[in-house]
């Protein structure tokens, strides 16, 4: 069992107050708070080896690229990428996907699900690619009918915090001979991920979401698919030599890594990766997943929420049927506007997240146009939930128009 | 001062000249000559919020204003306060209409978050004024 006492007291922030009541947040889909051990390790590059990696000889130099190549090798682990050189830095997430999506064209179809974070959209129609959207159900007809290159698909939805059965969905995709990317943004604080089983071919998330710092994120890739691409980015780092109208670049991952490296970055990063397996991933989920069903329980008794799922009209529907959700929950609120929501919640220091959380796809599917999240790291409690329901009354009560 | 002030809740909660009929389909065909109706839909995709505002003009003259809409209590409030503001105005005075002059009207001060939503009834109001130019040179 975890013990979130001793988890919380690692993390300085959540000692804030806000107008004089202790910060209750709710909102780590968006970011994770970051444990002491991250933020001394940072502290402690700037302070005692800061340098720039892959660039000179000098010892400070040597000792950065080593602790940053060491970070690599911490998240090919943590992956259980086959090679180091599988793993590329990227600046977050986002740039992991649009570094992907840079290598297709128009000609390209590409599958998204309607559970998308507009972060594995946008960089898909900037290339003009065919974009076929699925609702998961369809997309066997989908793979049939069209000639797909690539599924690009969440791991965990951002607002309703379902998973999309990806396994099933990276085997029927390469039976059909389109490859797969999966964007773990949200999935990768919440559940082991295993790409060499998974056999997806791309993977993405931020260290930001996991307990790192912001600044960094990842693109896992095959070594052929790394090997076939083109790198987006031109600059220092990347190139093997360099002729009167025309460059080689270095290989794989170096050639996608232009520019000096984040290095303290990856090493915040590294040190996440490490601070979160002193505890083992069932103890994480059974917790999380604890915080979450209390959480729907406390929240269905309040007049007027209801809480989104793929099936919102269904109530028929065995509680069996619907997929458990994780990380995060969302819902509305009759006649109280999110924005307004959590604004009043936000004065009594509880953060959640209004708005269409960068997915309006799944918005529109639904018919709203905005929501309210509430989402968890291994640090909430019980207790915190359980200040919802009477905030949440509260909100209502002081917006009621009758 | 709090933005869910009394009078911000009060023109929530009671919003003036909300009206799901726009001044056209109130006063019905017997539009007497010299008036002009004009229409705006203005909406924030990032929030959902929409406000449809409708004018009834009488050369520069503003008879009415109504309007519909959803979203949160200071986009709805804002665009109450502002129907009131400028009925019996004229054109002019919603053209030269600031910023500042809604956070006053509102009596808050909004950070960047929020003054989209402050803005949102204002932004209809000025378009659908383009849309009166834009008639007369017909
Ligand atoms: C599902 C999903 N994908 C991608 C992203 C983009 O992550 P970042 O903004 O860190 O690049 C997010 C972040 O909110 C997300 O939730």
């Amino acid at each position: 069992m975890l013990d979130p006492k001793a988890i919380r007291s690692q993390f300085p922030l959540l000692l804030r107050e806000i107008s004089g009541e202790p910060i209750v947040y709710l909102d780590s889909a968006a970011t994770s708070q970051k444990p002491d051990a991250v933020l001394e390790a940072m502290m402690n590059v700037y302070r005692t080896s800061n340098a720039n990696a892959h660039r000179g000889m000098h010892p400070l130099a040597e000792e950065a690229t080593q602790q940053y190549e060491k970070a690599r090798a911490t998240v090919q682990k943590f992956l259980n990428a086959k090679y180091a050189e599988e793993i590329v830095f990227t600046k977050s997430c986002t740039e992991a996907i649009n570094l992907v999506a840079h290598t297709v064209s128009q000609q390209d179809h590409i599958v998204l699900s309607l559970l998308e974070h507009h972060s594995n959209i946008i960089p898909w129609m900037q290339r003009d690619a065919h974009i076929h959207w699925t609702n998961l159900s369809d997309l066997e007809e989908i793979l049939r009918t069209h000639t797909i290159s690539l599924v690009a698909i969440t791991g965990q939805s951002n607002v309703l915090g379902i998973r999309p059965p990806i396994e099933e969905i990276i085997q029927l995709s390469h039976a059909a001979g389109a490859k797969v990317l999966v964007d773990a943004a949200q999935l990768v604080a919440h559940h082991p991920i295993h790409v060499q089983k998974l056999d997806c071919d791309f993977l993405t998330f931020s260290s930001h979401k996991l307990y790192g710092p912001t600044g960094i994120g990842v693109l896992y890739a095959k070594r052929e698919c790394l090997e076939e691409m083109s790198p987006m980015l031109g600059g220092g780092g990347m190139v093997y030599s360099i002729a009167e109208q025309s460059f080689t670049p270095l290989g794989i991952p170096e050639k996608f890594e232009a520019g000096t490296p984040p290095v303290a970055d990856a090493i915040g990063l590294a040190t996440a990766i490490d601070w979160l397996a002193h505890y083992d991933w069932k103890d994480i989920e059974e917790y999380e997943q604890h915080l979450l069903r209390h959480a729907e329980e406390v929240l269905t008794t309040i007049p007027g929420l209801t809480i989104l799922n793929l099936q919102p009209h269904s109530a028929k529907a065995p509680r069996g049927d619907l997929q458990p959700q994780s990380g995060c929950i969302s819902f509305t609120l009759a006649a109280v506007h999110p924005h307004d929501l959590t604004e009043i919640l936000g004065r009594q220091g509880i953060c959640l997240r209004a708005g269409h959380h960068c997915a309006q796809p799944i918005h529109k599917h639904l018919g709203i146009a905005a929501s309210t999240r509430l989402s968890v790291g291994i640090y909430n409690t019980i207790e915190e939930i359980n200040l919802l329901p009477s905030a949440i009354e509260h909100a209502q009560h002081v917006l009621a128009t009758t | 001062m709090d933005i869910y002030a009394e009078n911000i809740l009060d023109h929530y909660r009671n919003p003036r000249n909300r009206s799901p009929l726009s001044p056209q389909e109130r006063i019905g065909k017997d539009r007497p000559e010299d008036h002009q109706f004009m229409q705006y839909t203005e909406n924030n995709p990032a929030c959902g919020d929409e406000i449809t505002v409708g004018l009834d003009i009488q050369n520069t003259h503003v008879c009415t204003i109504s309007w519909d809409g959803t979203g949160c209590a200071i986009s709805q409030a804002a665009m109450s306060m502002l129907s009131e503001q400028f009925t019996g105005k004229s054109v002019e005075d919603i053209e030269n209409f600031s910023t500042e002059d809604m956070l006053a009207l509102l009596g808050v001060n909004l950070g960047p978050r929020r003054l989209k939503c402050a803005l949102l009834g204002l932004d209809a109001l000025k378009k659908a004024m383009k849309s009166h130019g834009a008639a007369d040179e017909d």
